[in-house]
């Protein structure tokens, strides 16, 4: 683990959505470099934390923190602009739009044409198919192609840590795989990524670290050896998928 | 066996309960579209003289159309039956044709033997005059049930003939027709170039195409149409795999092939068809402007008519001697530097509260602005301001540099304004839409929420998509009021956005050029809310026919006249499903990727680098 400061924090997060308490005092650090996951069953606030972490949802109490500085008010353009850079569940691709539209509308706060088309180069060299479909629209392309422009959107905000929603989502089990295999590779060149994760297995695979969320609380915070070890973690925790 | 037998028994009623249904459906349309009056006000006018009047060719397209029903394939619940033998086809379509027809010699019969004219203001002698030919009741009952019958087996054989063959009378057939509608322009333009000679075996005095003309229009047409089949594409082809310099060179050229027969065109007609040009121009600039709003926002606005009148109103107030309260008496141009600015306010007025909302209740709210907007110049309250219902009148036209003026009195320069804002739009939307806002536009219209959580601030981008709109639609006001003279209330009704809103749709949303396509067709061949089209006498029931006309489109055609690629994938995104899924491509996790292929997919998960 990187003992520097962390990259993306909540301290003692509460968020409400009217009457429902979605989040108890979630704490949350990620690291630079770090792959981290969030595992959770259905509405145990895997999605509330994602999105008080971008900024989509303002917490009730508590803070985020990003790089040191506190932007718990702060827009979704703020953070962008500051490298938090969500991929949404599903890909949810402008599926109507080529890619390459796909791509510079993640560079869309982006003013440095250099920078932009640098970072366009290092998602062709990351995922070479894409530069191939370039002019096609995104709706037309195959699921595993989808989701390199999904990731390549992101990759184009020129994010310092990047949010996963779900990467297993709805996807047939060859997709999984290779989603997963794609998140390892832009880890592997960097990137620090926090995923949210119904798929424990799958997620702990690659993970470093992660936590468990269950009824909008942090029940389990631990490495994801130890995670993958623990006797009832789906039972207890994931909403018994397996009873 | 005794399954098959019965699968054999229960089809054969389903084909005829087929041809029932829709012959009935065209017998009960027949009847409504006779009892509406259409066919003997529109009996008036002639399409081929002397046998085709206009009123006929209405009414006989029913049993046509239903025979040409008749001749698809039919389909069960999304799948494709096995296509009847052409025996049965022929015979089905003229049994359908026949019911159509029947319909008609039923409404005959009754005609002569019932008087409803009570509540049926259509019910009337003239109808029975109408339908039976002159010649009697009995003439007509059957004259009808032959009719209907031999249409309705045209209708069916002609999905027998090959598609080269279809596509050759449906041409020529279009051709006729066409060059009827459009008789007053092409007269108009003929007599522009003095070559009147050259048509006058054409059209008949009285209007209407001759015989010999008919003949050699379809011959011509479909010699054409033979030839040119194929062709077309195969040019279309080219231009398209055409790239970067060469590619823009053609589209150049284009656009000032184009630029110049505007230019030209009003020199060479009169000025009624000079006020229906700028007529259709006014539209299409509006069109244009809503297009904005709605084809690339997605914000569906059914108030746009506001902008409309806010840059009417304002252009009157500022350029008329006659303005009730303040009367700068600004020249026109200085006025609609002022009037952007009006309508920019406006449109962030009315955009601030309606654009935080989605879908169904902004479409309402819109609506609802556009009527707050009409009522508040209606209104006695600021009657002082704007005239109430007396509205603003004798404004002047527009004086360009103390050259000339620009007013109602000569359409040909109205027609110049209007196409120089056309062009002005034109550009801006074309810019616009390949520019960083325009990609957010598209974005918040594909997804709004993925588009925020991009850090798109949405709210600002659609606020400026209503700017932008609001702005154009000022234009419009501006001109029309140049144009008029004066204004009134009563110009800005929600029939003005409603049309407007057809144009945009009926067009195709998104396309710059599917737009003025439909602007033409519909404001030029129907006409627009007070303007009256080629087809004069369509004027009375215009609205009838812009209502199924929409109806058809969102059946046939949902991306309009002239899609834009993007729209036309969205909407018939469930028919590529389906056959992807026939074909056998598609696995159940997969169903939100319209092409993936089954073996794709293979070398995808270990296509990565």
């Amino acid at each position: 683990m990187n003992e520097s400061h962390p990259l993306l924090e909540m301290r003692s997060v509460n968020a409400h959505y009217g009457a429902v308490h979605a989040l108890k005092d979630v704490d949350l650090a990620i690291y630079p470099g770090e792959l981290v996951c969030l595992l959770g069953g259905n509405a145990s606030g895997k999605s509330t934390t994602l999105k008080t972490l971008l900024g989509m949802l303002i917490p009730t109490s508590g803070e985020v923190l990003l790089d040191g500085e506190v932007v718990t008010e702060r827009p979704i353009s703020y953070r962008v602009k500051k490298g938090v850079t969500m991929v949404p569940e599903n890909r949810r691709l402008f599926k109507r739009l080529s890619v390459k539209d796909n791509l510079e509308l993640g560079a869309y706060l982006r003013k440095d044409t250099d920078h932009i088309n640098a970072d366009m180069e290092r998602v062709f060299e990351l995922f070479p198919r894409v530069k191939e479909r370039l002019s096609q629209k995104a709706g037309t392309l195959s699921g595993g192609e989808q989701q390199m422009v999904a990731i390549g959107r992101a990759l184009m905000a020129g994010p310092r840590v990047l949010l996963m929603d779900e990467p297993s989502m709805g996807l047939a089990p060859a997709l999984v795989q290779q989603n997963f295999e794609l998140i390892q590779q832009i880890h592997e060149a960097g990137m620090t990524v926090f995923m949210v994760e119904q798929n424990a297995n799958m997620a702990l695979s690659i993970a470093d670290r992660g936590w468990v969320l269950q009824t909008g609380r942090v029940v389990l915070d631990d490495t994801a050896e130890k995670l993958l070890a623990h006797p009832d973690l789906r039972t207890s925790y994931l909403g018994g998928k397996e009873s | 066996m005794t399954t098959t037998a019965g699968l054999l028994i229960r089809r054969v009623p389903a084909a005829w309960r087929r041809v029932v249904r829709i012959g009935a459906l065209g017998a009960l349309g027949q009847v409504f579209i006779s009892l509406s009056g259409m066919p003997v006000r529109l009996d008036v006018r002639e399409i081929v003289v002397p046998i085709l009047s206009l009123g006929y060719l209405v009414v006989l397209a029913a049993p046509l159309v239903v025979g040409v029903l008749l001749g698809r394939r039919p389909e069960h619940s999304g799948f494709l039956a096995n296509p009847p033998s052409n025996r049965d086809l022929v015979i089905g379509a003229t049994t359908g044709g026949l019911m159509a027809g029947g319909g008609l010699s039923i409404l005959a019969l009754l005609l002569a033997g019932f008087d409803l004219r009570d509540p049926l203001i259509n019910w009337s002698p003239q109808l029975l005059e109408f339908l039976s030919f002159g010649r009697g009741t009995g003439a007509g009952f059957i004259v009808w049930l032959v009719i209907g019958a031999g249409l309705g087996m045209v209708g069916g054989t002609l999905r027998l003939a090959t598609s080269r063959t279809q596509k050759v009378i449906m041409t020529m057939a279009l051709t006729v027709v066409a060059a009827a509608i459009l008789e007053s322009l092409v007269v108009d333009l003929v007599e522009g170039v003095k070559l009147e000679a050259l048509v006058e075996w054409m059209y008949a005095p009285r209007g209407g195409v001759t015989l010999l003309g008919a003949a050699v229009l379809a011959i011509v047409s479909g010699v054409l149409s033979f030839v040119g089949q194929g062709r077309i594409k195969t040019v279309q082809a080219r231009v398209q795999a055409m790239e970067g310099p060469k590619r823009t060179r053609v589209n150049l050229t284009l656009i000032a092939g184009v630029g110049v027969v505007m230019i030209l065109l009003p020199l060479l007609v009169g000025k009624l068809t000079n006020e229906l040009l700028a007529n259709v121009g006014l539209f299409v600039l509006l069109a244009l402007g809503l297009n904005v709003v709605v084809g690339l926002a997605g914000i569906l606005d059914l108030g746009y008519v506001a902008f409309f009148a806010v840059g009417s109103y304002s252009t009157a107030v500022l350029t008329a001697a006659t303005s009730p309260r303040i009367a700068p008496e600004l020249p026109w141009f200085v006025a609609l530097i002022l009037v952007i600015f009006i309508a920019i306010l406006v449109g962030l007025f009315i955009g601030a509260p309606v654009i935080r909302m989605r879908g169904d209740y902004l479409a309402i709210v819109t609506l609802g602005f556009g009527e707050i907007i009409r009522l508040l110049f209606l209104s006695d309250w600021l009657s002082g301001w704007f005239g109430g219902s007396q509205g603003i009148t004798a404004i002047d036209g527009v004086d360009v540099f103390g050259l000339l003026t620009v007013d109602g009195t000569n359409p040909r320069r109205v027609f110049y304004l209007v196409l120089f804002f056309c062009a002005i739009a034109i550009y801006i939307s074309w810019r616009l839409e390949r520019s960083r806002l325009g990609r957010a536009w598209m974005a918040v219209r594909e997804d709004e929420p993925v588009a925020e959580a991009m850090g798109i601030n949405t709210v600002n981008v659609k606020l400026m998509a209503f700017v932008v709109g609001a702005v154009l639609g000022s234009f419009g006001g501006a001109i029309f009021v140049a144009k008029v003279g004066s204004v009134f209330p009563t110009s800005f009704l929600i029939l003005v956005s409603i049309i407007i809103l057809v144009v945009v749709i009926f067009g195709g949303m998104g396309n710059i050029f599917g737009v003025i396509a439909g602007a033409v067709v519909l404001i030029g061949v129907l006409g627009g809310p007070k303007q009256p089209g080629l087809l004069v006498e369509f004027s009375e029931f215009k609205l009838l026919i812009y209502g199924a006309l929409l109806v058809w489109m969102m059946l046939a055609r949902p991306e309009g006249l002239i899609p834009s690629a993007r729209r036309s994938r969205e909407l018939h995104q469930e028919e590529f499903l389906q056959d992807a899924w026939l074909r056998g491509e598609i696995d159940t996790d997969e169903s939100n990727d319209p092409q993936t292929a089954g073996p794709t997919q293979t070398t995808d998960s270990d296509g990565g680098p």
